[in-house]
């Protein structure tokens, strides 16, 4: 049922998937954590620009990518120069389409979870001698945890699904940039139905598998208490 | 050794302005009713609130001045907060333990098996934080603030959230930590009850303002001040325990005032104790009464009159130095030409010690 392609795919995807979650979390707890606490009173415009990815075409996002990942563009060009290869269809430039594709995905989980932890918490920890730093871990990520877990799995489920900025970036080369959702398009393309039935029904499991456990993970939150 | 404050702030109606020099030692209790300030004061003096212009200096250590601030979790501050506000991500134990790990070695005075036990919290030890009743959980708070080994203890109403049973629990524990610890406590209440078996010093505060500062037994009998109108005005003195009656089962308390005799307490000869009179408690005779079943009987003068209300006065008597004060009703004072300067008798027909 799965050619030797196709578990490549299968399993690019899956690393694609990790890597990407894995580079959201990091980078995404702070900027949730300063969404969560700033009152600056531009804020807004950085919660639509993390918001963007839900709403612009995946292929809008990809052409934009495209432009600066070019070799003619002073990312592309500084980046060639570093790494040696360009970065446009690499698995790099994929991980970096990603990221910006399954931001809101992560950001938003995790900054209702750290509003929900409230500033309580974290002024008992200050009186207690808890630097910031301290406090964020010892009592906010642990509060906060049903938000890490909804965004690790939301993150990781939404870039399982990517398809448009994978196509427009990373083009299809079998295991460097070719993920299972253009697989699937390339066996339908090319009438290969029992594969396209076989990667599918992996990603619809995988997919479903998640979002369960997200939701029995956070079962009190989605009652309406009457 | 004194807390130095000094801050203005604007919150849309509401200003405080407050110069204010209040004791490093025993309690000193923030009264006041609610919205005058007093619980913006103590999250200045935590740095939990950063007011723009303000000063905040305690003993040597300046928390705030002119560009200098520093943070809280620097101020080596503890603070009780009026909801307990426990971890609920941590046990019992591992909440009281919290401030405890993060005091240097050296400071580690008061341990977490210390404060288990003078808060009564071994039973408590293993119970999740969300199954303790409110009473249990502001326990382990201020367990939890104790065993942080603070400088100075900050306590926003701990108790007004509670009932009255867990109110009667805590009070004396709060009692307890005043005498056996020597950390200077601030203690933000609005309830006269709690204040005058707590407090030493008292600091007023009316709509952001401090209306009168100074020690518990002469700020609860300044007629002047709320304090002394209140219809549970008392006044305070302090005593030790001098001997016991056996056949009568009675203790008698030795003051200033003069030897007070009380139902039997079990309490240790020379035990220091604080007595609280109810201003409506003490009645005034001309002459020393013989046939009366009242035991504590004092000479007394009397310094101030003041009416408290339309059928009553407030008379301040000062019994060989110390302020008393007595509710009496128009009636008695005009019969009895009651006026300042004159040689009377207090007869206090409750005394409860504390």
């Amino acid at each position: 049922m799965f050619s030797e392609s196709d578990i490549a795919a299968l399993l690019l995807t899956l690393k694609l998937a990790g890597i990407s979650t894995m580079v959201l979390i990091l980078f995404g707890t702070p900027l949730a954590w300063w969404l969560a606490k700033s009152t600056w009173r531009f804020k807004f415009l950085i919660e639509a620009l993390v918001a963007l990815p839900l709403v612009l075409p995946p292929t809008v996002l990809g052409f934009y990518l495209l432009v600066v990942f070019s070799p003619q563009s002073i990312i592309g060009q500084l980046f060639e120069s570093l790494v040696g290869q360009p970065l446009a269809f690499s698995f790099t430039g994929l991980v970096i389409g990603s990221v910006i594709y399954s931001l809101p995905f992560v950001i938003q989980p995790l900054q209702n979870a750290f509003i929900a932890v409230g500033r309580r918490p974290v002024e008992v920890a200050a009186t207690l001698r808890a630097s910031p730093f301290d406090r964020f871990v010892s009592v906010v990520v642990p509060l906060a945890k049903p938000g890490f877990m909804s965004a690790s799995v939301l993150g990781f489920a939404h870039t399982l699904g990517e398809f448009g900025v994978v196509l427009m970036i990373g083009g299809n080369i079998p295991g460097e940039t070719q993920v299972a959702s253009i697989a699937i398009y390339e066996h339908v393309e090319s009438m290969q139905l029992t594969n396209a039935h076989g990667l599918s029904a992996a990603l619809l499991l995988v997919s479903f598998s998640l979002l369960v456990l997200v939701y029995a993970a956070n079962p009190k939150a989605r009652v309406l208490r009457l | 050794m004194s807390l130095e404050l000094k801050f203005k702030l604007a919150y849309g109606d509401f200003n405080l302005d407050i110069e204010q020099t209040l004791s490093s030692t025993g309690v000193t209790a923030l009264y006041g009713p609610s919205g005058s300030g007093k619980t913006s004061v103590l999250r200045a003096i935590a740095g939990l609130d950063k007011l723009a212009s303000g000063s905040v200096k305690f003993n040597q250590h300046i928390w705030q001045h002119g560009l200098t601030f520093l943070p809280t979790h620097q101020r080596a501050l503890a603070y009780v907060f009026q909801e307990p506000s426990l971890f609920e991500h941590l046990s019992v134990k591992a909440n009281v333990e919290y401030g405890f790990k993060r005091v240097p070695p050296k400071q580690q005075l008061i341990t977490p098996n210390y404060a288990i036990e003078a808060l009564g919290l071994s039973g408590l030890l293993g119970r999740d934080t969300q199954t303790l009743s409110g009473g249990e959980k502001q326990r382990v708070a201020i367990a939890r603030a104790l065993c942080s080994n603070p400088i100075l203890l900050l306590m926003d109403e701990p108790l007004s959230a509670l009932d009255n049973t867990s109110k009667a629990e805590i009070l004396p524990m709060l009692v307890a930590l005043r005498d056996d610890f020597a950390i200077p406590i601030i203690y933000v209440s609005h309830s006269l009850n709690e204040v005058s078996r707590l407090a030493d010093h008292l600091v007023l505060m009316n709509q952001g303002l401090v209306v009168a500062s100074g020690d518990i037994q002469s700020m609860l009998t300044q007629l002047d001040l709320s304090l002394a109108q209140d219809a549970d005005a008392e006044s305070l003195i302090d005593a030790v325990v001098e001997s016991h009656d056996e056949p009568f089962e009675l203790t008698y308390l030795d003051s200033p005032v003069g030897r007070f005799s009380v139902l039997k307490r079990p309490l240790a000869i020379g035990e220091k104790v604080r007595l609280l009179i109810p201003a409506r408690d003490v009645s005034i005779t001309r002459e020393k009464q013989q046939d009366t079943s009242i035991l504590n009987i004092f000479p007394a003068t009397i310094e101030q009159i003041e009416s408290a209300g339309t059928a009553q006065v407030t008379v301040r008597l000062s019994a060989n130095g110390l302020p008393l004060l007595a509710r009496l009703t128009k009636k008695s004072s005009s019969l009895m030409n009651l006026a300042v300067g004159d040689s009377v008798y207090l007869q206090a027909k409750s005394v409860a010690i504390l």
